[in-house]
């Protein structure tokens, strides 16, 4: 047989994106607003996790968690501390969350007992920004020990991004951290990017942060 | 390094798209990849050698179609951006956050014998 071309026009990721439009639709339909947190490894997203987890219980809110790490349960083990459901998410080596893995770990939780559902990706700046887990809100951290200069670096990554946390700002003198470059960085490859700067440690824009996550859940309907 | 799972997924669609045509065996696959989608060519290839082993595109040639980054403007509409570190439109510095092109890890075609 003569070679010949076949179109196809599929995207790789057409599996993935199927699975994250059907779970998108069930977290709707739970009434569960979710938010995937995406940074390099070591930015604070556990820390930050452990303590937005307490405060949404403190404030009446159903939070629950999945976290991803390429091996341990110590962050779930961190994060169970808040009270919240924890439940951690082995990769075995992979380097993001997929939204399969996402799916099969909801498995025996009732959705619509959370109004929240956190999802701790894997610390990986790069190949978190394809995989669509479902998510409502995708926030990106930039803690201050990274440098100003981590989204021109990574404009993939913030530029997929629906908010950004500056994390760590407790140690921002120290580290001569610059956040109106950082801000400018951030909001270049990513305009009107909502940007919040805090203190998991010190507690310091946490506020902020919660009322921003309130008023996107309400906002969601 | 998440190539090795898009090659792994680029294969498996050829390999469907090759059988639905009848055919014996994959000669090329065109696959579009956008400035903005996080792939890195080198990585892809070297995903892709690994991944065809005894499939269908054992002895297929990767042809890599490289999608710049298209943003609408406000005012001048859809123009390309020559930086991927700032979102502005090269004509009237307007910025944006619209990508229309640029995002695609698509199959494109295949050639197939």
């Amino acid at each position: 047989m003569p070679p010949r071309i076949v179109q196809v026009r599929q995207g790789l990721l057409k599996k993935n994106d199927a699975i994250a439009a059907a779970l998108r639709a069930d977290f709707a339909a739970a009434g569960t607003f979710v938010v995937n947190l995406v940074s390099g490894p070591g930015t604070g997203k556990t820390l930050l996790l452990e303590r937005t987890l307490s405060a949404l219980r403190d404030r009446g809110r159903r939070p629950a968690a999945l976290v991803g790490d390429l091996a341990t349960d110590n962050d779930a083990v961190r994060l169970a501390r808040s009270g919240a459901p924890v439940r951690q998410i082995n990769t075995h080596g992979l380097c993001h969350l997929e939204a399969d893995m996402v799916g099969r770990h909801l498995q025996g939780w009732n959705l619509a007992e959370h109004n929240y559902l956190f999802v701790e990706n894997v610390g990986n700046l790069v190949c978190t920004a394809s995989y669509d887990l479902g998510e409502s809100l995708r926030v990106v951290l930039l803690s201050v020990t990274e440098g100003e200069d981590k989204p021109l670096k990574y404009p993939t990554l913030f530029n997929t991004a629906d908010a950004a946390i500056i994390t760590k700002c407790d140690l921002a003198t120290a580290c001569e951290f610059d956040s109106a470059e950082a801000e400018r960085n951030l909001r270049a490859v990513r305009p009107g990017l909502p940007i919040v700067s805090l203190s998991a440690k010190t507690g310091d824009g946490m506020d902020e942060w919660l009322a921003f996550l309130e008023s996107r859940r309400g906002s969601e309907g | 390094m998440h190539e090795l799972s898009l090659a792994v997924q680029l294969v498996q669609i050829a390999d469907e798209a090759a059988r639905a045509a009848d055919a014996k065996r994959v000669t090329a696959v065109v696959v579009k990849i956008g400035a903005l989608s996080g792939v890195a060519e080198d990585a892809l290839r070297f995903a892709f050698d690994v991944a065809v082993a005894d499939t269908l595109l054992a002895q297929a040639r990767l042809e890599i179609h490289p999608v710049s980054v298209k943003v609408v403007c406000p005012r001048c509409g859809i123009v390309e951006l020559p930086s991927l570190q700032r979102f502005c439109c090269p004509q009237c510095d307007t910025s944006t956050a619209d990508v229309r092109t640029g995002r695609e890890i698509e199959l494109e075609s295949i050639e197939v014998e």
